[in-house]
């Protein structure tokens, strides 16, 4: 079995080969700064928005770009985080992620699905029999990409990893969905979709195990908080299954990833004309009509108005 | 010989008795855990799947999956 030297070993990469803690936090640093290059993430001036949740990933990913942006001036860097209010876990989440903004000098701006779409993700879920994770995925979506375009942010980085990354793969083929496939990638949401701001995944190819080695060595893995709803959803019936076939084949998710990556430009090609116009309702991109972010708003308004 | 594991995901501590000799991977599988979901620590430095443990060990077992 190889290793890197003498020191203790703290990580073994799917090809054998095992780290110390000095030479796991340089190949995982190395690892995110060749996924930037390779995939032409940054320029040299950007304006970034860092989507966070308090996670080790979200956090992570800021902290390593913070030192990119400290070393590249002309990239400035702001946080922005979504409360969705879901009691017993965001505010939680939320305090580490304004803690950690504060201690590496990062601005952050928190935005509500309460004061934005007048009702939090609870109550949505009090009223309504949906799986948690779909009406909370496209408010997320939404509110994201307006809040990045309204503070004028060129490109918006979040935490997702080569887990995320597989498990996304897999389920859109399950689903027969190979056009939201076209939509994944290292970078997304590329300016030809009008209204879309840019979106990058700097740790696209570490994976979950990875990041949270790294997230622990460095000391930004806080205590372990599950959002009460993330094991009710179809990705973790997917991850689950994605952790059991890399457990016996070392390497699994890398080879999804890789052979997506390869399969990503032929994708996007057929699907080159598919229109992207926008929502009659808001004036955010939507692929089909009125957009699903308004058809919830619609949905939870008529819900407040039914109990007034 | 004896260790006790907190398995932070679902908040609790557990005493194991192990055959004397047995590793990080041996408890994981004592445990029903899967050695892809998780990382273990001991005295808060990362242990890997072959360390051997020792008589009165307390590990700490952190879960990797996105909490959403």
């Amino acid at each position: 079995m190889m290793q890197c030297c003498d020191a203790r070993a703290v990580m073994k990469l799917p090809g054998g080969e095992k780290l110390c803690k000095t030479h796991f936090c340089a190949y995982f640093e190395a690892k995110v700064r060749k996924t930037i290059r390779q995939f032409d993430l940054l320029g040299e001036k950007e304006r970034l928005g860092v989507a966070i949740s308090g996670g080790k990933d979200s956090l992570t990913v800021l902290s390593l770009l913070k030192h990119i942006s400290d070393e590249n001036p002309g990239i400035a860097i702001t946080a922005l985080a979504i409360n969705e209010g879901i009691h017993g876990y965001r505010d939680a989440t939320l305090e580490t992620a304004r803690a950690f903004c504060a201690r590496i000098g990062v601005p952050l701006h928190v935005f509500s699905y309460e004061e934005e779409f007048g009702m939090a993700l609870d109550g949505i879920l009090r009223r309504h029999d949906v799986r948690p994770c779909s009406v909370c995925g496209v408010f997320r979506r939404y509110l994201l990409n307006r809040k990045a375009r309204e503070l004028g942010f060129t490109k918006l980085a979040t935490g997702h990893n080569l887990d995320d990354e597989c498990q996304s793969i897999l389920m859109n083929q399950f689903r027969n969905d190979i056009k939201a496939s076209a939509r994944l990638g290292p970078k997304t949401g590329l300016k030809e979709r009008q209204g879309f701001v840019t979106r990058i995944k700097p740790l696209y190819l570490c994976t979950e195990k990875e990041v949270t080695t790294y997230a622990f060595l460095n000391g930004i893995l806080d205590a372990f908080a599950e959002c009460p709803n993330a094991a009710k959803s179809y990705r973790a019936e997917v991850r689950d299954m994605l952790n059991d076939l890399e457990n016996t084949s070392p390497g699994t998710k890398y080879s999804i990833v890789n052979s997506f990556l390869q399969t990503l430009p032929l994708l996007k090609e057929k699907f080159k004309d598919e229109a992207l116009g926008t929502c009659p309702e808001c004036g955010e991109p939507s692929s089909r009509g009125v957009c699903r972010a308004c058809v919830w708003m619609r949905k939870v308004q008529a819900t407040k108005k039914a109990e007034m | 010989m004896l260790i006790t594991a907190h398995i932070d995901r679902e908040n609790r501590t557990k005493p194991l008795a192990l055959d004397r000799g047995a590793n990080v991977s041996g408890l994981l599988r004592a445990l029903g855990i899967n050695p892809v979901t998780v990382i273990v620590a001991r005295n808060g430095e990362v242990v890997m799947e072959d360390d051997e443990l020792h008589d009165g060990d307390s590990l700490s077992i952190m879960s990797v999956v996105s909490g959403g």
